[in-house]
């Protein structure tokens, strides 16, 4: 197997005081276990990407985190203190959880508005953050009623960021924003680690978050798969490669003793340098068309052997797209 | 588009924030019930039945032509409508999902429907204020439109035993709202049940003391003329136990055990 199951890859050692902590999480549903023992933590800087297929229980955790559910057992903390005991939780965490979930027949500077009065910042805050989002004007004036998707996550930003919090929980923000918006958001995103806040967020595809996380968590069947840097969980892990005749390429591979799983596509992933992998297909006289060191594909081959047992097949694919 | 409108500190303590008062989260909720068009149309139709009713007794020739009257007429729709926005001040935030950032912003949830409560309260103190409104213009035009004169009589009973009951029709919408956490469900059943319990009731001979003391409708029947005596006042308690405490308990403990997704 190219990775060991589960795998644990253990990021920024040293850091003590992490914003969010995960512990032994499980949230069951009568006899379904929805999240099992999942821990983590988030150090305040950093963005930290939540990765796993729909209905993996993502949400589950990121609802535990803010209070919405109560764990079966273990603690979901923002530093050191449950959510439910923070003082005014929004001027702390700002949460977007669903976009849809706002009353269609108010405006967005309304929905704004309601909020901005809870949290106790005045009205040029909303201005401000409908300004940030890209809603200021028109938009803000419009009902939800007609916003679009992409629309409705700007305001579910824009309500995460008003009352100026520290940490930001986001559950599968980009989706319905288009390629720019995604783009945008990473930005936003990137900033408010910079300078200092905590983020985290989950996505089921992994494009959309390997740009801006610096921390990847894999979650898949209710179970941490993987979790570490984005630098430890991506890079270093063997060797792409390919050729005309796969079997050959293969025969040759096990001939030198090179541990060969399945890559995407056509191509074949080899435990190995890619100096041993050139001279043992050298050695053996096998054309290839390709060979580099795997990057994004030891993650996405990670999906494939932990997620990828029947059943779960398509869902992979989702993640994978 | 830059980001640097938005001011983030170096990282600050987790402290030194308090929570919004539950002022602030009443005025939150009051604000809630109008500014819907479903919550503004609803309030319009209030104030506008108000006015057809007092119109009617206006020119009704064998109506009685006293402000009392005319103040105690308009509770009619007042009691009807109000308690839907009773029960829509909670439903709405299932039906339109929003309880998920109700509950972020304030995750104490009692507190949240705390307010509730209270702007429901509130709302049935304006109602009255509205119906007094109505009544006080049909009184200033009786003598234009009629032979009798202005009559302002209210008695101190009248005034206060009708603003109890619109509170308690209100807050009877809430109860049935936090039981049912379903618009459409919460607003039939509000209607259907007392209706059919005060059928039932007065059908058979043999539930006199039901409805005695349970039906909240025979009640509080009373009370728009102000004269609520002293078994009527415990059987008052008996029947808002019915109607307002056990379902308003029950829904108050689901919510604040419920999963909110």
């Amino acid at each position: 197997m190219y990775y060991s199951r589960p795998m644990r890859v253990t990021g920024r050692v040293g850091q003590a005081h992490p914003m969010i902590t995960i512990d032994h999480l499980t949230k069951r549903y009568g006899a379904q276990v929805a999240v099992s023992d999942v821990s983590f933590s988030c150090q305040p800087g950093t963005v930290t990407g939540f990765l796993g297929p729909n209905g993996a229980g993502k949400s589950t955790t990121l609802r535990s985190l803010v209070g919405l559910a109560t764990p079966t057992s273990g603690t979901a903390t923002i530093a050191g203190r449950r959510y439910t005991d923070l003082p005014n939780a929004g001027r702390q965490v700002g949460v977007l959880l669903d976009a849809g979930a706002q009353h269609a027949g108010r405006t967005g500077r309304e929905v704004l508005s309601l909020s901005a009065m809870v949290l106790g910042v005045g009205p040029q805050r909303v201005d401000d953050v409908l300004t940030l989002v890209g809603l200021a004007g028109r938009p803000a004036a419009k009902r939800l009623g007609n916003y679009s998707l992409g629309m409705r996550q700007r305001l579910g930003l824009a309500t995460a960021l008003l009352g100026d919090p520290q940490v930001l929980v986001l559950d599968e923000p980009a989706n319905g924003l288009d390629p720019e918006g995604i783009f945008w958001m990473r930005g936003l995103l990137r900033g408010f680690a910079d300078r200092g806040g905590t983020v985290l967020l989950s996505s089921h595809l992994l494009h959309e978050i390997e740009a801006v996380a610096d921390q990847l968590v894999v979650i898949a069947g209710g179970r941490i798969v993987a979790q570490g840097s984005k630098q430890e969980l991506l890079a270093g892990r063997g060797t792409l490669v390919r050729g005309p005749d796969r079997a050959l390429l293969h025969r040759a591979l096990d001939a030198a003793g090179i541990p060969v799983s399945p890559g995407p596509e056509d191509a074949l992933l080899a435990d190995a340098e890619a100096l041993a992998v050139g001279q043992a297909v050298a050695a053996a006289g096998v054309v290839l068309t390709e060979l580099r060191p795997a990057g994004g594909e030891g993650l996405e081959e990670l999906f494939r052997s932990l997620t990828g047992s029947a059943g779960t097949g398509q869902q992979v694919q989702e993640v994978l797209a | 588009m830059s980001t640097s409108t938005l001011p983030v500190d170096q990282p600050r303590p987790v402290t030194g924030v308090t929570p919004p008062s539950l002022l602030t989260l009443v005025r939150v909720e009051l604000r809630k019930s109008y500014d819907t068009r479903a919550g503004r149309w609803l309030l319009v139709t209030i104030g506008l039945a108000a006015l057809a009713v007092v119109a009617i007794s206006l020119f009704v020739d064998d109506a009685p032509k006293t402000f009392a009257d005319y103040f105690s007429f308009t509770q009619l729709p007042v009691g009807i409508l109000l308690p839907v926005l009773g029960i829509l001040l909670v439903t709405s935030e299932w039906s339109q999902r929003t309880a998920m950032t109700t509950f972020t912003l304030v995750p104490r949830r009692s507190r949240v429907l705390t307010a509730k409560v209270l702007a429901a309260a509130v709302l049935g103190v304006l109602g009255v204020l509205a119906a007094a409104v109505a009544s006080g213009l049909a009184t200033v035009l009786t003598p234009v439109f009629t032979d009798q004169p202005m009559d302002w009589s209210l008695s101190a009973a009248q005034a206060g035993q009708v603003l109890l009951v619109q509170v308690v029709y209100v807050l009877s919408g809430v109860a049935f709202g936090m039981l049912l956490l379903s618009s459409p469900l919460a607003i039939v059943t509000y209607f259907v049940l007392p209706t059919v319990f005060t059928i039932v009731v007065n059908l058979v001979s043999a539930l006199d003391w039901v409805r005695d003391w349970l039906d909240l409708g025979t009640v509080t029947q009373p009370m728009f003329e102000g004269e609520l005596d002293g078994q009527g006042w415990a059987q008052l308690a008996t029947s808002a136990a019915l109607w307002i405490v056990l379902p308003m308990v029950i829904g108050w403990l689901r919510i604040e055990r419920s999963e909110i997704a």
